[in-house]
């Protein structure tokens, strides 16, 4: 009897034979498209590594005008919102809404706060002329930048456009990254209101579950950028 | 397999870990350390990342299936970086001769 109460359940798709299967489905659909994803991210992290050892002076004084604060920063308010993602996904499989909507927007707030900085520091960048582009009215800019003159002197001499190509993987990286951050805020909203209506039960809440994968992984991308992008000049003093 | 409900206490760990990890990645990358900075860095990155991916992302309790698509993933991805890093770094060991 049980089991044809289970069959007729309106969450279950009638192609699973339970719940267990239509999860199990879904976790591996997931983990599919996500491993498009680490090859996605994986291409730029190759070519970083290949320049990065062709220039190593160059990526390393390039690295150190970046603002290591904010990226440290926005370090924390990733890992804040990858664990208020990891507890909605929780109240999510016990069946809590009112904590569930709370923590989904959390995650939401913390993902605004990480776009946010980082467009200050796009900014920052911008007013520096580190913006790898040529234009008439605007052109990528050495030796002007932030950090030159109080300890200018104790950095080595760097070839501009050696320096450039670092700058063209940051906002290559960090761009294609921010863009995830976007989406995400996207499909966020989407649970939310899902969430709101009470979508969501401990036998069927595959999309909070799937996309906190998504969320995770895009915290795992800026993981590897933070040390990768802001720490490889950090001892040039 | 039923569904492994993870309790927030563990969760709350792995936070502060992280963030704990975080601050000692950028304490090191202060000091010159050569060749050794670069290797800190990403053996603290792939520490950091290993905890979200079996924590957050619940792989740990997930099914045998789970394990060899993400093994496979990041397997492609060693394939990708070895085979052309061997590019890279054995270009000019040999002279080819000119027709």
């Amino acid at each position: 009897m049980a089991e044809t109460q289970i069959a007729t359940h309106e969450a279950l798709a009638h192609h699973f034979d339970d719940f267990e299967q239509q999860r199990e489905a879904g976790t591996l659909g997931m983990w599919a498209f996500l491993v498009t994803e680490v090859m996605f991210f994986g291409g730029l992290f190759l070519a970083y590594i290949i320049y990065r050892g062709k220039y190593p002076v160059e990526f390393a004084v390039a690295s150190n005008s970046l603002n290591v604060t904010m990226g440290f920063i926005n370090t924390l308010v990733l890992i804040c919102s990858s664990l208020t993602m990891a507890l909605a996904v929780y109240y999510s499989e016990i069946g809590k809404r009112k904590p569930l909507v709370v923590f989904l927007l959390l995650t939401m707030v913390l993902g605004a706060a990480f776009l946010v900085i980082k467009g200050v520091e796009y900014h920052e960048k911008y007013v520096e002329h580190h913006i790898p582009v040529r234009f008439p009215t605007y052109e990528f800019r050495w030796e002007a930048h932030a950090n030159a003159g109080a300890h200018e002197a104790s950095l080595p001499p760097v070839d501009t456009g050696r320096v450039e190509m670092f700058f063209w993987l940051y906002f290559a990286m960090t761009g294609v990254h921010a863009l995830h951050m976007v989406i995400g805020l996207g499909i966020l909203t989407t649970l939310v209101i899902m969430a709101r209506r009470g979508r969501f039960t401990p036998e069927y809440h595959s999309p909070v579950e799937l996309s906190g994968l998504y969320w995770h992984f895009v915290d795992i991308v800026w993981i590897f950028l933070f040390p990768l992008l802001y720490l490889i000049g950090a001892h040039l003093h | 397999m039923r569904e492994h409900v993870v309790s927030p206490r563990v969760y709350f760990a792995v936070f502060a870990a992280l963030v704990v990890l975080t601050v000692v990645t950028w304490s090191v990358a202060k000091l010159d350390l050569g060749k050794m900075n670069a290797i800190v860095a990403l053996t603290i990155a792939v520490i950091k990342a290993t905890l979200v991916v079996l924590y957050f992302m619940h792989v740990r309790w997930s099914s045998r299936l789970t394990w060899v698509f993400v093994g496979a993933g990041f397997f492609w991805l060693a394939i990708m970086v070895t085979l052309t890093l061997s590019d890279y770094a054995t270009r000019g060991w040999v002279t080819i001769a000119s027709p």
